[in-house]
């Protein structure tokens, strides 16, 4: 059944990709080392896009320590059939392993085959409906979680977070290696926690070190989105469940490096 | 061969324990959220312990994330034969996976079960030789590398760091509760990041939010280690390999809190 048009054959992995024709675009943010606000990061797109006019959903893809519902302030939803997301306030449809605990403190202690069941049924199982835009937060690492999402999920690309310390950029660039071995595209690179305002006298801090954001996109070829700073307020719009009043320009400057991608290469439709 | 003595059966989890005679104390370093300062805090305590005069050693768990090797200044070295673990500048012994590995930033993809036997291998293989305390650096989550830590090895305790951040709270009760379910004592909790001293006006600043280490060592009943500062010179010096010049209490607070409870 080569020909069927739900199943894909992935050269490079050898694995099927199950298609989800309703999901128009796949975006996973990843980055390797943990902490470094790729949760965030994906709330920013998310919320960016919705605010465009599109329909979003967010698929997290952490599931031992999901981050996503805490910062939209939605927890379990009692009464949902089966599989079906939780919608934000904005409509972003969430789906996350917090929502189908009866309390957000439990813990999952699950080995590895046990996630990348929940993530590939995350994918494949859960009511989406129609989608513009559904991005995918990745756990740390690079093992079960993001390496079924790479093999399973036809992605249109990944966007790296890091943060300007050297040790993140050592973790970046095995998220990059790891991203290409799969033959996954790499759609840019969003440096955060780069700076921070101190509150009390207004100068310019660099906690982790000075940016190195430029660098490693020259280094790698691989287009900066954005360089974020630490922002207390993003902090305290995470902690509330209030993401979605945090304005940013995030999901415009993705489709803007999209946009010089093609005008140059023309390798994307 | 129930009465092996190199093999204790854990009852509540089920699996084995392998216990190395030759490692006395073994303290693992955990949080479940990713980026609140595991490898910084396990770092510390071991330099701190190595000041103090103890044989210390550093298993650091986290697979396919290590963060170990580059804060001490170390990398691959061919010549090192088997699975003796690389010394740091004062003496501690190192194992990590980056030290297997041919360049620094190669990913390792694997799935669990080969992040689970690698973690056993750690302990029951590498030639640590006579240690006092062995300091295990866990990666984020509560999946394979973790679980094997807590069902293989026969730990004191566990220490616990976390940030003031709710959702860093919310992730931290989750690896307690399951610290719990394995049986596994919890010696305390470090609140890292806690405040920010600016270094252009030198005014501390609670940047994530109120410190909830207080609130949480009440509502858990455990001892707060430290309420450590975001600090640009710790980052600098993990950055450039020297964590081991950064002078710290954690280590004598972690010893009193120890023979506090007579656990030594």
């Amino acid at each position: 059944m080569s020909s069927d048009k739900s199943s894909q054959e992935e050269e490079k992995t050898g694995l099927e990709k199950i298609l989800r024709p309703g999901i128009k675009h796949v975006i996973a943010v990843g980055s390797g080392k943990g902490g470094v606000g790729k949760s965030s990061v994906t709330s920013l797109l998310a919320v960016g896009a919705s605010r465009e006019g599109f329909k979003v959903g967010i698929l997290d893809a952490d599931i031992t320590g999901p981050s996503i519902p805490k910062m939209f302030g939605i927890k379990k939803a009692l009464g949902t059939m089966g599989f079906d997301p939780t919608e934000t306030s904005q409509g972003i449809r969430i789906m996350s392993l917090n929502l189908l605990l009866s309390n957000e403190e439990d813990p999952v202690i699950w080995r590895g085959p046990l996630i990348g069941g929940a993530v590939k049924q995350f994918w494949a199982d859960v009511e989406w409906g129609e989608l513009d835009y559904l991005f995918i937060d990745l756990p740390p690492g690079t093992a079960d979680a993001p390496l079924t999402v790479m093999q399973t999920i036809p992605l249109d690309g990944l966007v790296i977070v890091s943060s300007p310390q050297d040790l993140a950029v050592m973790v970046v660039k095995k998220a990059l290696k790891m991203a290409k071995a799969m033959n996954i595209s790499v759609l840019g690179l969003v440096e955060n926690m780069s700076y921070l305002i101190c509150p009390h006298c207004q100068a310019k801090v660099e906690v982790f070190g000075s940016s190195k954001g430029e660098e490693v996109a020259e280094l790698t070829g691989v287009p900066l989105i954005a360089i974020l700073p630490l922002d207390k307020k993003l902090a305290e719009c995470c902690d509330n469940g209030t993401v979605e009043d945090y304005e940013s320009e995030l999901f415009k400057k993705l489709l803007s490096v999209q946009q010089v991608k093609m005008n140059a290469g023309g390798m994307n439709e | 061969m129930s009465s092996n003595p190199i093999t204790k059966k854990n009852e509540k989890a089920g699996a084995e324990k392998v216990v190395r005679p030759d490692i006395q104390h073994v303290i693992a370093v955990g949080s479940g959220k990713g980026g609140v300062g595991k490898s910084s805090i396990t770092a510390l305590l071991a330099a701190g312990a190595s000041r103090a005069g103890f044989k210390v050693g550093i298993l650091d768990a986290d697979i396919t994330g290590p963060s170990i090797p580059k804060m001490f200044g170390l990398k691959m070295s061919p010549e090192r034969k088997g699975f003796s673990p690389m010394e740091s500048s004062s003496g501690i012994k190192i194992m990590s996976l980056n030290l297997l590995l041919a360049s620094e930033d190669d990913p390792v993809i694997w799935r669990g079960p080969l992040i689970a036997g690698a973690v056993r291998q750690f302990w029951s293989d590498v030639d640590w030789g006579e240690l006092d305390y062995l300091f295990i650096d866990l990666p984020p989550g509560t999946a394979d590398a973790p679980l094997t830590v807590m069902q293989t090895i026969p730990l004191d305790g566990l220490v616990v760091v976390s940030s003031p951040q709710d959702l860093v709270v919310m992730v931290v009760k989750k690896a307690l509760k399951m610290a719990g379910t394995m049986d596994v004592p919890v010696l305390g909790l470090v609140e890292n990041m806690s405040y920010l001293i600016c270094p252009h006006c030198g005014v501390e600043t609670e940047f994530f939010g109120s410190p909830k280490g207080e609130e949480v060592s009440k509502l858990t009943g455990l001892p707060l280690l430290a309420a450590l500062p975001l600090d640009q010179k710790l980052a600098e010096y993990c950055d450039r390999g020297l964590v081991e010049r950064y002078e710290s209490e954690l280590f004598d607070k972690l010893l009193s809190i120890l023979q506090g409870d007579k656990l030594i």
